[in-house]
């Protein structure tokens, strides 16, 4: 509701009688709105609205709570004015899990949610195929995945100047979970591409590549195989293109692809492809730039976001160790926050979490330091600047 | 009536092969996993000179396959080579396919050498590759990895083997579209086909000295298909206690591949993940051109480069061999030539340290020939 609110502020500004105006104008703390009056403003760094946001928190698996853990102590050291609604939502505990009827409604409701990974373990207790991921995605309609796979100020990889955006489609493909044994010892497992969720996730690449400057987009499939699955994923991507021509338009067959992102990353920009690729593509990009402990993602459907970590592991060996890098999730929050208009707080953070790995004393274990987590919590916490 | 006496004709013929297939998997299985290991070292004595299929190939096939033969004759190998011709001919059926010579000396032989192939795009007839793969029934796809002393990636430290399920799942070729614009592409998983390359990994890691097997997976994902190839590797493990075993979900693989590749041994999976992890493992000693494969079957080997046929440097001297030497050496390996194996594949390895004959793949000036011939001079002094 508040980011409804926030978003429509012209409009209702315009409506709104003067006393309101003023009232909300000076609350606002001359927001940008008016360039005039917030020229003269130069009192308070950051801008602090009366509004408060919500957004659903849910931990997740493994170190998740650890790493929201650390989210949390940032934004309360930041001032930050989001509310979390928590969640614990789990699928090999569920027992303790919230139901995911609650879930869905409360991410529908506050349109924003911060997610961390949760674990899908090879049989589920009711004996489904969909795991919760899969339910809890198709519920909300979350589309598209968005991982940007950029290589980080002071963390030394193998690969430099690695910047690609790897966009994945998540609804269907082989994430369907429709199988059946046909008869003992011969299993059927579908792969479902559809015309529209084709073109949907394409129209998505195009517009992000163009919404953010980007100069190409990299179909990836291996339509020389799956002639008429992936074919169909290729054809309307080609489709699509053709509304862009701005856009530089390219195909990669899929093992080629991984080929030469472990040998020349640099060439790709945009890319998009169908659920499983995404998987594996997210994964080896994650790993070029220093693991999974520093990639962050976001989850968009026509309405809501959900960020979470880029690569999807749950890292359940180091629960409660204290070693977990909360940087993924702490550029999630950033992004998150550049989402709901507190572009201040974001940039605050990401900032901090850039000039504290460039300054490289302290880092966790998975990038080679020796620092908790909670030491690194608080190294961002003391790196936190006020952006003028 | 002519037509119709082949068709019955080669109904007869498939019915055969069906009797001969099921005869072999009986023949395997009465020998028993722990008997038949020991004995691949022995299976043939090095004395006897062997007949092997070679397949040239297009482009660059040709060059780099005398570059093999040349390597061959010098380090005194028992083989006798085989040459022939694969180039598609229109069989009765009207369709084209590979010539039936070439089949017979393949089945004669049980073993073969296959340089790049060529498949026209568009022009009617499906890949060559698959149809020698169906012909043979070659079941798994063994990739080795190395990182090579001399020729310089972002990675040092990779020794990998990729063995990968190569009939069914994911590329089972059967799709339809249910209605305009939805398209069901069926993952075929069977027991079958997934014992076999299970036993097959446990026993390529027994034979060569490897300590441990990875079984590449998602069945967290899909929970059926890939948790039926999971649990098929899980019961062969049982029988080969002497080998470590572990499942790693192919996300996690990916991820650890790229940021430690040392941590992995022998990776076992399907049809899908392995054609990717193997390029992807290529990708991280310097692509292609220096992975050699191996397709193992029911009816024989057949070992072959699987780079492309490099068409703009065809004939002139150019191309690396490497890919296909080192897929000879493999041969040799299966075959029980070991000592042979291992002085050719020193030999080479030592050129490419030297890095004083590099082609121009490696970023040398070298030509095929130079190349070939210094590891035939590394041969002879041996």
């Amino acid at each position: 509701m508040t980011s409804l609110y926030l978003r429509n502020v012209p409009r209702i500004l315009s409506q709104a009688s003067a006393k309101q105006y003023q009232c909300l104008y000076a609350a606002q703390g001359a927001r940008n709105f008016h360039s005039t009056a917030s020229n003269n403003n130069t009192t308070g760094a950051i801008e602090r609205p009366d509004t408060r946001t919500k957004c659903t928190l849910i931990p997740g698996d493994g170190v998740g709570p650890e790493l929201l853990n650390s989210v949390i102590e940032v934004f309360r050291a930041a001032s930050v004015p989001v509310d979390f609604e928590t969640y614990f939502f789990s699928e090999v505990n569920p027992t303790l899990s919230a139901p995911l009827n609650d879930v869905v409604a409360s991410i529908s409701r506050n349109r924003v949610c911060l997610k961390g990974i949760l674990a899908s373990p090879d049989a589920s207790y009711s004996g489904e195929l969909q795991t919760l991921n899969m339910k809890l995605r198709t519920s909300l309609d979350l589309y598209a995945n968005v991982v940007h796979v950029k290589s980080l100020p002071g963390v030394k990889t193998r690969h430099e100047n690695i910047d690609c955006v790897i966009i994945r489609e998540q609804t269907e493909g082989e994430y369907s979970a429709l199988e059946h044994e046909s008869v003992t010892g011969v299993v059927e497992c579908l792969k479902i591409v559809t015309a529209k969720k084709s073109e949907r996730i394409a129209k998505f690449a195009f517009d992000y590549a163009t919404k953010n400057n980007r100069k190409k987009v990299t179909a990836v499939h291996k339509a020389n195989i799956m002639k008429l699955g992936d074919g169909l994923f290729l054809r309307s991507c080609e489709e699509i293109a053709k509304l862009y021509p701005k856009i530089e338009f390219e195909k990669m067959i899929v093992d080629n692809c991984t080929m030469q992102m472990v040998s020349k990353p640099q060439q790709f920009d945009v890319m998009v492809m169908p659920n499983l690729y995404g998987n594996i593509v997210d994964n080896i990009g994650s790993g070029l730039v220093g693991g999974a402990g520093v990639v962050s993602g976001a989850s968009y459907s026509a309405d809501t976001v959900v960020f979470e970590p880029g690569a999807r592991h749950t890292f359940s060996e180091a629960v409660g160790k204290n070693v977990a890098n909360p940087t993924a999730m702490l550029l999630c929050s950033a992004k998150l926050l550049n989402h709901i208009n507190l572009g201040a707080y974001g940039s605050m953070i990401r900032n901090s979490v850039d000039q504290v790995l460039k300054d490289a004393k302290v880092r966790t274990k998975d990038i080679g330091g020796q620092a908790s987590t909670q030491e690194f919590t608080r190294a961002i916490i003391a790196n936190l600047k006020p952006i003028n | 009536m002519a037509a119709k006496l082949i068709k019955i004709l080669s109904n007869l013929k498939q019915s055969i092969c069906k009797i001969s297939k099921t005869s072999t998997k009986v023949n395997n299985v009465a020998q028993g996993n722990c008997q038949r290991s020991p004995s691949t070292g022995s299976r043939f004595y090095s004395s006897q000179v062997r007949k092997c299929t070679m397949i040239p190939g297009d482009g660059i096939g040709p060059e780099i396959s005398q570059a093999v033969q040349k390597i061959f004759a010098t380090a005194k190998v028992p083989i006798e080579w085989e040459t022939v011709d694969v180039t598609p001919v229109r069989g009765p059926d009207g369709k084209f396919g590979i010539p039936q010579a070439a089949i017979d000396s393949v089945n004669r032989n049980k073993i073969g050498l296959k340089g790049p192939l060529m498949t026209p795009v568009g022009k009617g007839h499906r890949s060559l590759n698959l149809a020698l793969r169906k012909e043979f029934n070659l079941y798994a796809n063994v990739r080795p990895c190395r990182s090579l002393e001399g020729y310089k990636t972002l990675y040092d430290n990779v020794d990998v083997v990729t063995i990968r399920e190569n009939t069914e799942g994911e590329y089972s070729g059967i799709e339809h579209e249910i209605v305009d614009g939805v398209v069901q592409s069926i993952k075929l998983i069977t027991e079958e086909a997934s014992m076999r390359v299970a036993e097959f990994a446990f026993e390529y890691t027994r034979e060569n000295k490897r300590k441990k097997v990875t079984a590449v997976h998602k069945a967290n994902i899909m929970r059926m298909s890939d948790g039926l190839f999971l649990r098929c590797c899980r019961d062969v493990a049982a029988k080969f206690p002497d080998i470590k075993f572990e499942e790693k979900y192919l996300d996690t693989v990916c991820l650890n591949m790229v940021q430690d590749p040392s941590q992995y041994d022998v990776l076992v999976m399907p049809n899908l993940y392995g054609d990717i992890m193997s390029d992807m493992c290529a990708g991280l000693v310097g692509g292609l051109g220096l992975t050699p494969s191996g397709n193992i079957g029911i009816n024989g080997a057949l070992f072959e480069s699987v780079h492309g046929t490099a068409p703009d440097i065809a004939g002139q001297d150019k191309a690396n061999p490497t890919a296909l030497l080192l897929s000879a050496v493999m041969m040799l390996k299966h075959m029980g030539l070991v000592e042979q194996a291992r002085i050719i594949e020193t030999a080479c390895y030592e050129t490419i340290k030297e890095a004083k004959y590099l082609t121009g793949d490696l970023g040398g000036k070298a030509k095929c020939s130079e190349f070939t011939n210094e590891i035939c001079a590394k041969i002879s002094a041996h």
